[in-house]
């Protein structure tokens, strides 16, 4: 299992998609493909009808026994030893889509711009560098958070995000 | 890291990267964050909020697709003047002197022959507008407008009429409040970074919310209260609270003693406004409004009923406004930590403010063409009604205007009935855009003076108000990608051109030295954060200092200055008309993605949100037979249909109203991304640029019907 989560604080989330915007722009992504993904759900009558929104961010899960990586015939799709981070080793990816297929929650991407797969890797450049994720980072209400498996948000963001985005998908 | 930017600084973090940091100015929007660019190579690849500033990193999804915008090509790439008709987009391009010199060689024909009146400029305000207001007095012309009759100038000349000073002489004091109200402010849509996260870390300390509004939006979402008012309504609704504030004796007293002015008439006018009368106005049950009523009684004085942004709306909405700064008046929340304390100038925290480009050149003693300040008495002369500027290109009445620039401005787009307004334009000699995007008004001008994005120019020193008042520079972060121009490289160059020596500045860092001067902060003190604070703590004023700038030195029930002009300060209410059968009340707002019209055709927001969807209640979509997701035909008042768009249906909408985002259905062949994308709401409001609040000076824009069918009806 990854070290880290990343969790979504519904009460603060806006809806706004500035996550996967800053996602974009730290990976240079192309048009078409997002490496994390914000749900919206609403407005749904919430507690004494009010209108209520239900809000996830969704990056890789960073699985403790990643299908992604079972799959893949190079083993460029990895698990990092040290903190259980997902990255795809572009040099090694044959752009077989192997992953894509694999993964129950779609998260690796083909990009036709250079014929590989290509995931969330939970900006470990930027963790190396001690800096955020740039979702993370940049988010615009603070409603992402990095957190590790001590963290009680961290369970709960498993049990519950998977769910959630069955429900959407 | 060498490259040719020579404000760049270094973290461990980008140096580790390869990479330069640039603090600067977010210009997606009107808010303009304070942000941090990273550089690599001499190219801007990635920016968040400044972190040492209150965001901490975090900014928008516009904030973030800045990039996008520098590197998009669909946009006037160098100076075009046009060689058709007007509107058809045939153009010639020119080089950056041959567009000047043309630009100034018209100016001077035109201002020869009907001197420097002659010429109206027109901006969308904000904290860089001193060069642009310099340029026009250099010129000798009081005709220097913003786009303001179409978003705030309600608010404003509601604050004035309450307090004697404008609607940003007060502070939000989101931290602090202990219930916060939101009428036509969608401020978790409608966003500005810092006032957002402020919002939410009052409500983390247990703030409560109320919003006011026709439909669930993103903050109602948040609401501890939220009241689904008729459209319309929202005059009746305050007045009923008001009522019950001052029966129920729950205002203020001590406050109300000390600091206003006519409560008497104020009780009489709402003597009979009771919730019950209420109800049946706005549909919110009596119960609730009185229930509200009392919660801010008690959360006294940590209240701010926000008295709105974009209220361009309805022919009441100055009264809806001034009703808020009333109720905030009769909780003693103005002036007050946690309501709306008073923001300080540089002055106020014994510094000196900026000494401005304005004062270069004497004030024209000319009167604005727009009839501000001397027909229209009562509103403020600063940035005049641009519509009214339009009636006198015209006219000629009050005189002749021949020559009209617009500043990142694209009124076309903002305002109401694209075709009466260019009717209007045919009067002019010269239409000149100055724009980084393409956009309606660009298309339909004479010369398009293509700006650099915020990237890639510098703007002039800012001064902002505030609890610890600062001024802020924004640098260039990149050179341009396109032959496009600074600000004041094309206001200085016309400057040059048209012999205002004092303004035809060479060099940014000479204005910026010019205007530093009287204040003891140099340009090495932005290096720190980008910013420089004139104070360390913020300050409030103590209840004894509060004084206001009305003529009575009071909060002002009654308005001396609107009576003058005629205008009942107490208005009573007239419930709106209730649309034709089988039609809708226009209503339109905002989102997070999209700053109007200009960034719909952004590659990285155009994939977010590339389209707007009509919101239609349940009820009134299965009487008409339309299904969620159904593509729809929206048609105005005389039955001109308006392009497809796509229904919302939910039951988070007033049954009498239609709302769709503002800035889509764009129709230029030069944005393959925005182009034949939604519906425009202005194209739907007919004669729309002759209606307006009398009062306070704002286009009423949601005063129209319409009425949709299902697209396929007609094929
Ligand atoms: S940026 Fe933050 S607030 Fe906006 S949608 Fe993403 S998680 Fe929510
Ligand atoms: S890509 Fe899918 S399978 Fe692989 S780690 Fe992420 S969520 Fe798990
Ligand atoms: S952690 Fe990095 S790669 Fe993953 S979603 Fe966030 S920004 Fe994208």
């Amino acid at each position: 299992m990854s070290t880290y989560c990343i969790v979504t604080d519904e009460r603060r989330c806006i809806s706004c998609k500035a996550c996967e915007v800053h996602c974009k722009v730290k990976n240079a992504m192309p048009v078409g493909i997002k490496l994390g993904e914000h749900f919206t759900e609403g407005p749904v009558p919430g507690p004494n009808g009010a209108p209520l929104y239900r809000t996830l961010y969704m990056p890789c899960f960073h699985c403790e026994q990643p299908e992604c990586v079972d799959v893949c015939p190079t083993g460029a799709m990895t698990k990092r030893e040290a903190d259980g981070i997902v990255h795809v080793v572009a040099d090694d990816c044959i752009g077989c889509g192997a992953c894509l297929e694999a993964c129950p929650w779609h998260i690796p991407q083909w990009n036709e711009d250079g014929d590989k797969a290509v995931k969330c890797d939970l900006c470990m450049d930027r963790i190396d560098a001690g800096l955020k994720p740039a979702c993370v980072t940049g988010c615009t209400t603070h409603a992402l958070a990095l957190v590790g498996q001590d963290d009680p948000r961290y369970e709960e963001q498993r049990k519950r995000a998977p769910q959630r985005v069955l429900a959407e998908r | 890291m060498l490259n040719q930017i020579s404000n760049g600084r270094q973290t461990p973090e980008a140096a580790m990267a390869g990479r330069q940091q640039v603090y600067s100015v977010c210009g997606m929007c009107s808010v303009r964050c304070p942000i941090v660019v990273e550089v690599e190579d001499g190219k801007a690849v990635r920016i968040e909020g400044n972190p040492k500033s209150p965001l901490k990193g975090s900014l928008c999804a516009r904030g973030a697709a800045g990039i996008a915008l520098e590197m998009d090509t669909e946009r006037p790439q160098r100076p075009l003047i046009r060689v058709g008709e007007r509107g058809e987009g045939t153009w010639r391009e020119a080089s950056w002197d041959e567009a000047l010199d043309y630009v100034a060689g018209k100016l001077k024909d035109i201002t020869a022959a009907h001197g420097g009146r002659s010429v109206l400029f027109s901006d969308r305000g904000g904290p860089f507008v001193d060069l642009h207001q310099a340029f026009m007095r250099g010129l000798g012309s009081p005709n220097y407008c913003n786009h303001d009759s179409a978003c705030a100038r309600n608010v404003q000349h509601a604050a004035k009429s309450v307090m004697g000073i404008g609607r940003k002489e007060v502070v939000y004091d989101y931290r602090n409040c202990k219930h916060l109200v939101l009428q036509t402010r969608n401020i978790l849509e409608a966003i500005n970074v810092a006032e957002a996260n402020a919002v939410l870390d009052g409500m983390e300390k247990g703030c409560k919310l109320s919003v006011v509004d026709i439909r669930a939006t993103y903050t109602a979402g948040k609401a501890d209260n939220f009241y689904m008012v008729r459209p319309g309504s929202d005059l009746a609704f305050n007045l009923a609270v008001i009522h019950v504030l001052i029966n129920e004796g729950l205002y203020n007293k001590p406050y109300v003693e000390a600091h206003v002015q006519d409560l008497d008439a104020l009780a009489r006018h709402v003597a009979t406004c009771t919730p019950q009368w209420a109800e049946g106005e706005t549909g919110v049950p009596a119960a609730a409004i009185t229930a509200l009523a009392r919660q801010l009684a008690e959360a006294a004085p940590n209240v701010i009923w926000h008295p709105g942004w974009m209220v361009a709306r309805y022919d009441d909405s100055f009264h809806v406004c001034r009703t808020a700064y009333i109720i905030n008046a009769l909780l003693g929340s103005i002036g007050a930590k946690g309501g709306l304390p008073i923001a300080n100038k540089p002055g106020d925290v014994g510094r000196k403010g900026l000494k401005k480009l304005v004062d270069l050149y004497p004030a024209p003693e000319e009167k604005r063409a727009d009839g501000v300040g001397w027909r229209h008495t009562q509103f403020d002369g600063g940035p005049g009604l641009i519509n009214l500027a339009y009636d006198a290109i015209a006219t000629g009445d009050p005189y002749p205007v021949k020559a009209y620039i617009c500043y990142r401005h694209d009124p076309l787009m903002a305002m109401p009935d694209a075709e009466a307004m260019k009717r209007k334009w045919e009067g002019l000699d010269l239409l000149v855009s100055v724009t980084f995007s393409w956009s309606d008004t660009a298309w339909h001008s004479d010369v398009v003076l293509p700006l650099s994005t915020y990237l890639s120019r510098e703007s002039i020193i800012a001064s902002k108000g505030g609890l610890k008042p600062q001024f802020f520079v924004r640098k260039r972060a990149m050179q341009p990608t396109l032959d496009t121009k600074a600000d004041w490289e094309i206001l200085c160059g016309l400057a040059r051109r048209l012999g205002m020596d004092k303004l035809a500045f060479d060099r940014i860092e000479d204005i910026w030295e010019y205007q530093l001067q009287p204040t003891g902060v140099t340009m090495a003190d932005f290096d720190a954060k980008g910013f420089v604070e004139l104070c360390d703590a913020p300050r409030y004023r103590e209840d004894a200092e509060l004084k206001f700038a009305t003529s009575s030195g009071k909060l002002e029930m009654i308005s001396p200055k609107w009576t003058k002009a005629g205008e009942p300060s107490l208005r009573p209410y007239a419930a709106p008309p209730a649309p034709p059968q089988g039609m809708f009340r226009i209503a339109f707002g905002r989102t997070a993605l999209h700053t109007q019209g200009h960034t719909v055709n952004n590659p990285l927001l155009a994939e977010q949100m590339p389209t707007n969807v009509a919101w239609i209640n349940t009820a009134r979509a299965a009487e008409l037979g339309i299904a969620d997701g159904e593509l729809l035909e929206v048609l105005d008042a005389r039955g001109t249909a308006a392009g497809r768009i796509r229904a919302f249906v939910t039951d988070f909408v007033h049954p009498e109203a239609l709302f769709m985002v503002h800035g889509f259905g764009h129709r230029l062949p030069v944005e393959s991304r925005a182009r034949g994308k939604g519906v425009a709401d202005q194209d739907l409001m007919p004669g729309g640029l002759e209606r307006y609040d009398r009062a306070g000076g704002g286009i009423s824009m949601q005063e129209h019907f319409v009425a949709v069918r299902k697209a396929a009806a007609r094929a």
